[in-house]
């Protein structure tokens, strides 16, 4: 799966040249989630598109992961920064649609969550969950049991939920399914 | 205005006033799991009203950004439904006016993916996904307090009793919601009322609770006339604004 869409941009914009998205998405592989810094914004998924405008300014597309998340304007602001001291002129830019997912996040970032602490999303969610359905199983980070229970739907940040594990019996993060 | 501005701002001030309501409970919540879920239901709900509030100022064209929609409007001028403005109460009464908001919120997004409005459309899409988070949360609340002990059962009945008279206007349609229909923009309010029904039936039955009776009186926060509790709430949340004008972060 590639890691940045490839969505249309802006109108009158065109494909960066080769080399330069290259870099810019080598870059942008530096940029870390401020929130979950184990992650970079390429590995969360939330670079949507690559562009040039016609006055040679880069446009960076980028998805928020929550409609509230306080993280969108500082990751717009760092993908801004990191660009710009190498010599690019950028303009981020929102992308609402599609709405970001958490099936976006790489397999790589997927394997840094967990080394961090933090159970990856299940994958492949898209329809609605059943309203008082049993949750899908959550893998304990640390010891890799299954035997986990959910102490609370919300976290300490929009994307994630609070686990504990039943067996090593250590509290847990989990990234949640959107 | 137009009527889809006013169908917008009413979309985004619902959103924002609950927003405002459980912001209320951050510090206060019977126990920090709920401390961090009501803020963060509250954050999903400001992020939404933020995109709405700007969409509604750029439909209307007079410059208005989602500050001054926010910071500069007076009651009478705010379109929320009148549900969403009750105090919190105790923890039930929150959790069954989220419940009420949730169970509605969710069937108006799923029918504004449809919007001829796109901008409205993708704002939609992404608060579906949220909002299936919220519904999730407060009917698990509601099942946990309705089918708990004597007491918590009391309270969500109660609850439920105090909220019913507010529930008439989710489903009730004036010239401001014909317009939208007509033009594609969103749904008829009254076509989202059987799913709705069906959705707060299941979970009453779970919680053990039952259905209060429907009151004859409609009240119309969404067109900006509003019961008692609006205003306080408005001070506290205009108050930085007024005492430093155009403060931005």
């Amino acid at each position: 799966m590639s890691h940045v869409a490839p969505r249309a941009a802006h109108p009158g914009t065109a494909a960066l040249p080769a080399e330069s998205e290259a870099r810019i998405r080598s870059l942008l592989g530096q940029v870390p989630d401020p929130e979950i810094p184990v992650l970079s914004v390429i590995d969360l998924g939330v670079i949507r598109h690559l562009a040039l405008r016609p006055d040679g300014t880069v446009e960076v597309g980028v998805a928020p992961t929550y409609s509230g998340c306080p993280a969108t304007p500082v990751i717009k602001a760092d993908i801004v920064r990191a660009l710009a001291g190498a010599g690019f002129q950028v303009a981020a830019v929102d992308v609402l649609s599609p709405p970001w997912t958490s099936d976006w996040i790489s397999a790589e970032g997927r394997r840094k969550l967990a080394a961090f602490g933090i159970a990856p999303p299940a994958q492949a969610v898209g329809s609605a969950r059943a309203l008082l359905a049993k949750d899908p199983p959550v893998a304990c980070p640390r010891c890799g049991s299954g035997r986990t229970a959910r102490t609370s739907e919300f976290g300490s940040t929009p994307c994630k939920a609070l686990y504990r594990c039943e067996a090593c019996l250590e509290p847990f993060d989990y990234f949640k399914c959107l | 205005m137009t009527p889809q501005v006013r169908y917008v701002l009413r979309l985004a001030d619902s959103s924002l006033v609950l927003a405002q309501r459980l912001g209320e409970w951050v510090g206060h919540a019977p126990a920090l799991e709920e401390d961090l879920g009501l803020a963060n239901v509250a954050l999903d709900l400001l992020g939404q009203a933020r995109l709405l509030l700007a969409h509604a100022g750029e439909l209307e064209g007079r410059g208005r950004g989602e500050d001054e929609l926010a910071y500069l409007r007076d009651e009478a001028e705010f379109l929320n439904l009148t549900l969403v403005e009750q105090p919190n109460g105790d923890f039930g009464q929150t959790i069954a006016r989220q419940f009420l908001f949730d169970a509605w919120q969710l069937g108006m997004v799923e029918a504004l993916q449809q919007s001829a409005d796109a901008r409205l459309a993708a704002i939609a899409a992404k608060a579906l996904k949220e909002t299936r988070y919220h519904l999730r949360y407060s009917a698990g609340w509601l099942v946990r307090l309705g089918d708990g002990t004597d007491e918590s059962h009391g309270r969500a009945q109660r609850a439920l009793e105090r909220l019913w008279p507010y529930v008439n206007e989710l489903f009730v349609a004036d010239e401001v919601d014909r317009a939208a229909a007509a033009a594609g923009v969103g749904p008829e309010p009254g076509a989202l009322e059987q799913a709705w029904t069906a959705r707060v039936d299941e979970v009453l039955a779970q919680a053990t609770l039952a259905r209060p009776e429907r009151a004859h009186f409609v009240w119309y926060g969404r067109q900006g006339r509003h019961g008692e509790h609006l205003g306080y709430l408005l001070a506290e949340m205009q108050s930085l604004h007024r005492a430093h004008p155009g403060a931005t972060w």
